[in-house]
Formats: C-alpha cells, sequence, structure tokens
C-alpha cells in the first residue's frame, strides 16, 4: 500500500512515454510526425543540394524571359516575344477550355446514357452497357490518339476542297468545313447596333427566370400547371428575333473559305481540341453514367410506385420525385470525374494540343532546363485547378444534399 | 502522403547517385554495357533493322565508343528517347552517352550543363513539301501549317524564320518522326521541317520519294554531336577522342579492311600512335593501347560509316558537302594525335 502512494507522488516519469497505455499512443504518433518531417526535410535538403551542385539553383527568373516559340491555339494574344510566363498561361487557358467543354459535354451524355441504361427496352438497355463497358476499360489515351487517327486519315485535305475536280465540298451551304486539320465554322460578326439585341436577349433571359419563379408560385397557390416550356421557349427566341430585324440585322456571319493554304475566316476548331474534347467527353461520360445509375437505383422502388398511385406522370415522377434523392448519390462521384476529366487533358501533348502541361511542361521545360521549377508549378496550376472545381461542387453539393430538420 | 513522398525520395536519391558518380568509364566496365541514348527512329541515323539489331550513323558511334572502352561493338544498350526526352535521360544518369542528332548551341552546353564532344554531322534546318502544292522556295509558305517536332531548336528557328520574313504560320507540335510523318503523309500539315538530314532520311523511307521535295533555303546551323554530363571530363575526353579517332582514320586512310595490316606497323608515326603501336595514347585516356583500333573495327572509320548508313550508296542518298574531310573541302576536321 505505501509502496503505491510512493509512486503516485514520484508522479510523471519518462518510461510511462512507453510503459504507460495512456500516453504511449501519443508517444508513437510524435515519434512518427518527427521522423515524418525529418524525412521531407532530408527530401528538401537533397534536392536543394543537387540542384546547387547541378549549377541551377531554384530561381523564377526565366518566366520573363521570351520565350522564342510559337503555340497555334491562343485565347489571349501571344508570340515568339512574348515571355515563357505568357506562354504558360496560354496553356493555362486551352486546359481551362478543354476541360470545362468536356466536363459539360461528359454530364450531358452521362446522364442520358446512365438514365437510357435503366431503360425497359431491352436493345436500348444492352447497347448502353456496351458503350460504358467499351469506353471505361480502355486507356482514354488509346481513345484520344485514335480520335485523331480518325480525322487525319478519314476527312479530306483542305487541298482536296479547291479546283473545279475538288474532291470534297463544304456542308451546309458552303458554311461549315471539315478538314483532316479541323473544323471551320462562321463566326458572328459584330456591327454596330448588335449590342441592342444582346442586350433584348439578357432581359429574355431574365424574363425566362421570373416567369419561372412565377409560374412556380402560381402553382403553389392554385394547382395549375401552365405549359411553362413552351412559353419560356417563346420567350427565349421571339424578342431577341424581333430586335434582331428591328435593327436591321446587325450581326452577321463571317464564312470560312478557303485561301492560300487553310482555309482562312471564320472559327477554326483544331482537330487536336476535338478528338480530345470528344475523347475525354465520351470516356468521362461512361463513369458519369455509372454514377447516374447508381444513384437512380439508390431511390427505393416504392418511392416511384407512391408517385404512380397518386397519379403522376413516369417523366414527371423521375423529375420530381425520384432525381432530387438521386441527385444526393450523384453529385460526390461527379465531383472525382471533373477532376480526372481535367487532370486527364493534360495527354493532350500526344495530339499536340498545346496545353499548359505542353507549353510549361513541355517546351519551356526542354528550352529553358528548368525541370524542377515548371514541374513545380505545373503541379500548382493543377492542384489550383482541381481545388476550385472541388470547392464548386462541394458548395453544389451542400445546396442540394438532404436537409435534415 | 507517405507513398507519394517515398517515391520523390526514390527519384532524388536516383538523381544523386546519377551526380555522385564521378567515373563515368569505371561504371561503364563495371556493368559491362554502354547505354547510349539515341532517337526513336530514324532511318540512317538511328533505327532498329528487321531483326531489332539498331544501326546507323548515330549507332554507329555508340558502337565505336563501346569497343573503345569495353572491347566489344555489341556491348550497346539503345535508350530510344524523344527530342523532350533526351536531356532529362542524360542529366539523370540513365544513359551514359546522347547521340541523338543533337544541335550543339549555348544554351545546351552551359546552361544545361552538357559537355558537346565535337560535331560529327554539320546540318542545317530544311522544310520537305510535296510536289503538287507547287511551291519552291520556303519564301512562299506564309499561311501554312507546319509539323514540328517539340522541344528541339528547329521549334525557335521556325519562329524566328517565319517573323522575321514577316510570315504567319501554323505550328503543329509533334513528339517523334513516325507521328510527322504519319501528319504530314495524310496532309495534316503542308510542310515538315526538321533537319535537312532528317528530311531526306525520313523522305527515303516513303512509299514515292519523288513526289516530295526539300525547299533550297536552309534556315540554320544545326552542328550535329554526341554529348555526355558536364562534370566527368575523362569520359568526355574518351567520347571526344574516339570521334577524333574515326575522323582521323578516314584522313589518315585507315580502314576497317587495311586496319590489321596498319595495326602491325607503319611507316607513318601518327598512325602508330593511333594505333597503339607507338606510345601509349589509350593509356592516358585510362583505356587499353588499342583502343582507337577497336573503334574503327566496330564500323570502319568516319567516311565508311557515313558510306554505309546515309552516304549516296543508300536510300538516303545524302552527299558529304560540309561533311567532307577537310581536305576534301569539308569541315570535318580532327586535332593531330600526338
Amino acid at each position: 500500500m505505501t509502496a503505491m502512494t510512493d509512486q503516485q507522488k514520484a508522479g510523471f516519469r519518462l518510461s510511462q512515454l512507453i510503459y504507460d497505455t495512456r500516453y504511449r499512443s501519443m508517444t508513437i504518433q510524435a515519434v512518427a510526425l518527427i521522423l515524418f518531417m525529418l524525412g521531407i526535410a532530408w527530401l528538401l535538403s537533397n534536392a536543394a543540394q543537387n540542384l546547387a551542385a547541378l549549377g541551377k539553383p531554384l530561381s523564377f527568373g526565366f518566366l520573363f524571359e521570351p520565350s522564342g516559340y510559337d503555340i497555334n491555339q491562343q485565347l489571349i494574344e501571344y508570340d515568339s516575344q512574348s515571355s515563357h510566363g505568357r506562354a504558360a498561361i496560354v496553356g493555362l487557358l486551352n486546359t481551362m477550355l478543354v476541360a470545362l467543354m468536356g466536363c459539360i459535354t461528359a454530364t450531358v451524355i452521362g446522364v442520358v446514357i446512365g438514365v437510357l441504361r435503366l431503360s425497359h427496352n431491352w436493345i436500348v438497355a444492352r447497347l448502353m452497357t456496351v458503350y460504358i463497358e467499351g469506353f471505361r476499360n480502355v486507356p482514354v489515351l488509346l481513345w484520344i490518339v485514335l480520335f485523331m487517327a480518325v480525322f487525319i486519315e478519314s476527312l479530306p485535305q483542305p487541298r482536296d476542297f479547291r479546283g473545279d475536280d475538288a474532291t470534297a465540298s463544304m456542308v451546309l451551304s458552303d458554311s461549315v468545313a471539315f478538314t483532316n486539320r479541323g473544323f471551320y465554322i462562321p463566326r458572328p460578326e459584330w456591327h454596330s447596333g448588335s449590342m441592342v439585341v444582346v442586350i433584348v436577349f439578357l432581359l429574355s433571359l431574365a424574363g425566362i427566370w421570373f416567369f419561372g419563379r412565377w409560374a412556380r408560385k402560381r402553382q403553389d397557390a392554385t394547382g395549375e400547371i401552365l405549359p411553362t416550356f413552351w412559353i419560356k421557349l417563346a420567350i427565349f427566341v421571339i424578342p431577341s428575333v424581333l430586335a434582331f430585324f428591328v435593327m436591321g440585322q446587325p450581326i452577321t456571319l463571317e464564312y470560312p473559305a478557303l485561301k492560300g493554304f487553310n482555309f482562312t475566316g471564320g472559327i477554326y476548331m483544331r482537330n487536336s481540341l476535338i478528338a480530345l474534347w470528344l475523347a475525354l467527353s465520351l470516356y468521362t461520360a461512361a463513369f458519369i453514367a455509372e454514377a447516374v445509375r447508381s444513384g437512380i437505383q439508390s431511390v427505393s422502388h416504392g418511392q416511384t410506385e407512391a408517385a404512380f398511385a397518386l397519379g403522376v406522370r413516369p417523366g414527371r415522377t423521375m423529375q420530381l420525385v425520384i432525381l432530387p434523392q438521386a441527385l444526393r448519390v450523384i453529385i460526390p462521384p461527379l465531383i472525382s470525374q471533373y477532376l480526372n476529366l481535367t487532370k486527364n487533358s493534360s495527354l493532350a501533348i500526344a495530339v499536340g494540343y498545346m496545353d499548359v502541361t505542353g507549353t510549361l511542361g513541355g517546351i519551356t521545360l526542354n528550352q529553358t532546363g528548368r525541370e524542377m521549377e515548371s514541374l513545380l508549378l505545373l503541379m500548382a496550376c493543377y492542384l489550383t485547378i482541381s481545388l476550385s472545381v472541388s470547392a464548386v461542387m462541394n458548395w453544389y453539393n451542400n445546396a442540394i444534399k438532404l436537409k435534415e430538420r | 502522403m507517405k507513398k507519394s513522398a517515398l517515391i520523390g525520395a526514390l527519384t532524388l536519391t536516383g538523381l544523386a547517385a546519377g551526380m555522385a558518380s564521378a567515373g563515368t568509364v569505371d561504371d561503364v566496365k563495371a556493368k559491362g554495357f554502354l547505354q547510349c541514348g539515341v532517337t526513336t527512329g530514324l532511318v540512317g541515323f538511328a533505327a532498329p533493322d528487321a531483326n531489332g539489331n539498331w544501326e546507323g550513323f548515330d549507332v554507329g558511334f555508340c558502337r565505336a565508343v563501346a569497343a573503345a572502352v569495353l572491347g566489344d561493338p555489341q556491348a550497346v544498350k539503345f535508350t530510344p528517347t524523344t527530342g523532350k526526352t533526351r536531356f532529362t535521360a542524360l542529366a539523370s544518369g540513365e544513359i551514359d552517352l546522347l547521340a541523338r542528332n543533337t544541335t550543339w548551341t549555348f544554351s545546351r552546353d552551359v546552361d544545361l550543363k552538357f559537355t558537346f564532344v565535337g560535331v560529327n554531322y554539320y546540318d542545317g534546318q530544311g522544310f520537305m513539301v510535296p510536289k503538287e502544292l507547287g511551291v519552291s522556295s520556303a519564301k512562299e509558305l506564309d499561311g501554312a501549317t507546319v509539323c514540328i517536332q517539340t522541344g528541339t531548336t528547329t521549334e525557335l528557328n521556325l519562329a524566328d524564320y517565319f517573323r522575321a520574313n514577316n510570315m504567319n504560320y501554323e505550328p503543329v507540335p509533334i513528339e517523334t518522326n513516325a507521328e510527322a510523318q504519319q501528319q504530314y503523309l495524310a496532309g495534316a500539315c503542308d510542310v515538315y521541317t526538321t533537319d535537312a538530314s532528317g528530311l531526306a532520311a525520313t523522305r527515303a523511307t516513303f512509299e514515292n520519294p519523288s513526289a516530295h521535295i526539300l525547299l533550297p533555303e536552309i534556315i540554320s546551323k544545326e552542328p550535329l554531336g554526341p554529348l555526355v554530363r558536364h562534370g566527368d571530363d575523362q569520359w568526355a575526353d574518351i567520347a571526344r577522342w574516339t570521334l577524333n579517332a574515326l575522323i582521323t582514320a578516314e584522313e589518315l586512310g585507315v580502314t576497317k579492311a587495311n586496319l590489321e595490316e596498319m595495326a602491325k606497323g607503319t611507316n607513318n608515326p601518327e598512325i602508330n600512335r593511333l594505333l597503339g603501336t607507338e606510345g601509349d595514347l589509350g593509356g592516358m585516356l585510362g583505356l587499353g593501347k588499342d583502343w582507337a583500333k577497336n573503334a574503327i573495327a566496330a564500323g570502319g572509320n568516319y567516311g565508311e560509316i557515313f558510306n554505309s548508313n546515309i552516304g549516296e550508296a543508300t536510300t538516303i542518298a545524302l552527299a558529304r558537302g560540309l561533311n567532307a574531310q577537310w581536305k576534301d573541302g569539308g569541315l570535318i576536321y580532327s586535332p593531330p594525335f600526338r
């Protein structure tokens, strides 16, 4: 007995850190943390030492030097005298362009395919299964290269459009040209007075939103359902078209025309962009389709039956009962798919699309020999894009998730 | 997190190992073969034949170095590299020597920390177009779509040339020569530009080479040569003097055929020094006396390697031109063996 009181009086002893279960787990964690941080510190100092030994200390000055190379697709002004930093931004914008286009298309296709896969029509459901399994189980790089090869080999060259014995011709009354260098489509030209049309169009969008709110309130109050789709469509089209003619057709189209080696005029969508965009969209759509299917199947069948019993039609059941509940399951995997698509876009160099990996992580890295700096910046770029996508989608997820009261 | 840190550690230690080994020649002798970086496939310069054996002008140099160091021209492992990956491969120690028609420039020598051991081919950037395009000069290429290999000096020369001549173009960046060839033949680009020797080599593999022409303009100086890492002077010396030995052998008339006879001793002291029957130049390099003899035995002298791979008798049919011996009006010139 006395021995025990003695021990308590002795208070905390170092050996307790190992033998006393109250402290042991903390000791282990502290040791692990210290070792981990030592490891990181060793890596950093090793990298710094090696760079110093190579005579290449970390420096980002090269970003302000003239790049000396040209980039084909540029969303902001750029030429070979611009800086490496600007080249990186051009690449970054190209990455974001293809990622944005890809995410939108993949979502649309994915939702359609996912719903159709649950169709009661045997052929439709099986076809969708074949699509999903086909795209999901082949690496996306192969799809990208395949699409590019198909474009290059099967579409005509611009010079096939020339002369009297041209073997290829433009489609849609000579306004669109499909060539193996890309697609040329008409570009709108804005003349004086076009602002009025644009403002009317924006106002009609606002009108659609207000009408939607009013119609919903009216429905809540009276229970009557208006044919909102047709009315919204009318608001969308009629005022803008009227304004267009009243202002004397201020918006015209500039058509692409064959001049010299290539088509000029119009909007030029390079086949590298289209191949990358299509391949990423179709590939990611297969995954999104599975997320949509799992979301829909997670809603108990009793919900559908209950809705039917109340006399709700199948389309409205899907829209009002199933999808709102399914979205809670669909959104989290959807976020991952968006992130995957964005990161997969770094395969762009396979088809010569100049994304940020192609400019900053490719030509700039190679011409300046600043591997460490370029790769660090590149990682920071993707991290920023991914975290932004994640933040937006998490906000949306919070907005639609089950509100427990 | 911990896993990625581990991978990072492995990469960095790999880098450190590459850096730390001062004696590349000892490493090569220890592992018993030379790791040589070449192109991913450019017929005439470096490409595997039907049996998978690498052959070509650059390959010939790799084999000569292997023969000089190890006595066996077959003791080479080839690493195919693209324009983008070649420098990283050399800097990281993955390869011992890069012989991949690489242009000797100031920034590569000084800023990228490599040592060029000499020039084995004096080249310049040219343009190839299909004949039916009706173009006869590069000045007529305004608005053309141009295929370029990304990560090369050609990319920069092209930008400079079109800018200086106030013309526009649409660059199509491509990773390897094979992809460029595919796009060019399908008409996805009007013009293919790279070193003139590369264009000739590529054209030789076409189904119908006569349907394509090389434009007369040569828009740059491209001295191509083998290179090694900075900081290992002994290894750089071995590579440099192997190249010089091949060049000197041609100058002195030492060929694969008369090599054995010459090695017995001649009246010309320089041949004797070169082939090791007089003095010990090999010993000074840390190699055997017969190092140069082995190097020449691998594929012949410079001229023989040139003629059998890319010379006028081959499908690539490149004339010696600037790459003739200095005595014949070319630029190929080796310092004396003394």
